[in-house]
């Protein structure tokens, strides 16, 4: 479990984040949802630590990262998957290699058991038989898929995701996001996903804050999200007009 | 303040590169991949350049002495002494900023730019010193790069002088034995390493604090050669002052 409590972030005059608190449970798929530049990217990165909140406090199990030296940190981020936007594949490596990073990294296993594993994770996410192949010799879902291999070889106990979905097909995305459940079930590991796509949040959303301007305005449960009053979150849910017309459908 | 503030980075990132130390087993790769990549895949035009500008002083030299007073071995001497003191160390110095230079930068900007430092940091690595350490060891192999070019330019010189019927093999040899002064020697490899230095930590600098995209890669690796070359020059005029004059 993650809780956040009253982070604040600035860059120059611009106050990004203005007091966040939520939790993101353990075992669950936690959405920050929200329009661009209302701040979810930015609240990510203060999770993950490329950023430094000016103010307020981040618990993972209730420890505070704030108070954590270098070392702690590091070793808790050994415990953090991360699955950015664009993937961030290794170029120069193959796939076999990226997914076997964290585990040449931190562990002290013989190659054979880490591509045993790596074996194992890559049947998982469904690529095996890809092993010697590169980076830029797959496709965007097949990279999102080694990327979310990677995050999960070391059996992490926190999994964050950066618009998973953002520049795949409606298909793709959804195994995309189905996967990213599965995983999330099956280990039993926090999962925070950022995302503006509605879609994952049908598919995916057990726990959904929605940020606007820097402030979370609503959090709730994917059955809440359609039933909610909320301006800020009806504007944002309703503005296609597939969501238009299923609104429509639903007030008849 | 820009400059100051750069100057501040590029030290805090010195700083940074020097600690928290990767695996070794990962690091003894990437030393030996770096090597490959910066020293060894340079052998060729260090060479060829080292050779040919070799060939062109000798001849400039040679054909510039016309009073037959002066002795031909002076063909040799000069040929040493100017490929020995600047040619090798600072010239090819230049040539590596546009070669190694661009390549650490646009490589790490690359790196920068499609979030896979971010990743390195989001692991738990310090990325600084996963990237920027081996490549400071690697070019701790660079004067083995700039003995290479020191010895086929005077190879050069003396096939050029020989065989363009400008000086005897004996004079030649003579010439690059003469007045020889061993500090000279220690002087080129001293400011080579400095360069050296310079030509690992500079470029990567550049493409470490890089922001944008594919474009500012590109404007990032000239940048890069630009101040490469000018802390060249400038650390070149500084240690010559220092342990010539």
């Amino acid at each position: 479990m993650i809780e956040v409590e009253n982070i604040k972030k600035r860059f120059g005059d611009q106050e990004v984040l203005k007091g966040i608190s939520t939790i993101f449970e353990k075992g669950k798929t936690n959405l920050i949802i929200g329009q661009s530049g209302s701040g979810k990217s930015v609240m990510l990165k203060c999770l993950i630590g490329l950023f430094k909140p000016e103010g307020g406090r981040i618990l993972f199990d209730g420890k505070s990262i704030q108070d954590m030296n270098d070392e702690q940190q590091r070793v808790l981020r050994e415990e953090i998957g991360m699955l950015f936007q664009g993937g961030a594949l290794f170029d120069s490596m193959t796939i076999e290699e990226n997914v076997m990073f964290p585990l040449r990294m931190f562990t002290n296993q013989k190659k054979s058991e880490m591509i045993d594993r790596v074996n194992e994770v890559l049947s998982r996410v469904n690529l095996e038989g890809n092993n010697k192949k590169f980076p830029a010799e797959i496709s965007g879902g097949m990279q999102k898929r080694v990327s979310i291999a990677r995050a999960i070889v070391n059996r992490p106990k926190y999994l964050f995701c950066d618009e998973p979905n953002s520049g795949l097909d409606p298909k793709t995305a959804t195994v995309i996001d189905n996967l990213i459940q599965e995983i999330t079930h099956e280990f039993d590991i926090t999962t925070v996903v950022v995302t503006h796509d509605m879609n994952s949040v049908m598919e995916i959303g057990e726990r959904i804050n929605f940020l606007k301007n820097g402030l979370l305005v609503w959090k709730g449960t994917q059955e809440d999200i359609f039933k909610t009053d909320n301006k800020d979150v009806t504007d944002f849910v309703y503005s296609s007009d597939l969501f238009k017309k299923i609104r429509a459908v639903q007030n008849k | 303040m820009g400059y100051l503030e750069d100057i501040g980075t590029y030290f805090l990132m010195l700083k940074r590169t020097f600690s928290s130390f990767t695996k070794g087993s990962v690091l003894r790769e990437l030393i030996f991949k770096e090597i490959d990549d910066l020293i060894i895949g340079s052998l060729g035009i260090v060479g060829f350049i080292g050779f040919f500008v070799g060939g062109v002083i000798t001849l400039q030299t040679a054909l510039n002495l016309t009073n037959p007073l002066i002795p031909k071995t002076l063909i040799g001497f000069a040929t040493r002494q100017s490929i020995m003191l600047e040619f090798a160390p600072t010239f090819i110095s230049i040539i590596m900023a546009g070669k190694v230079g661009s390549f650490i930068t646009s490589s790490i900007g690359s790196m920068r730019v499609t979030e896979q430092i971010d990743a390195l940091e989001v692991m738990g690595i310090n990325s600084l010193n996963y990237l920027v350490f081996p490549k400071i060891i690697a070019m701790l192999m660079f004067p083995f790069l700039i003995a290479i070019a020191m010895f086929l330019g005077m190879t050069g010189g003396l096939l050029a002088g020989v065989y363009g019927g400008f000086v005897s093999m004996d004079e030649f040899v003579m010439g690059l034995q003469q007045d020889f002064i061993p500090f000279h020697l220690a002087y080129a490899f001293i400011k080579t390493f400095i360069f050296a230095f310079i030509l690992a930590t500079v470029p990567s600098w550049h493409g470490y604090y890089m922001k944008g995209g594919a474009l500012e890669v590109g404007k990032a690796s000239t940048k890069s050669f630009v101040w490469t070359s000018v802390l060249i020059i400038l650390a070149n005029y500084i240690i010559t002052q220092m342990l010539l004059s």
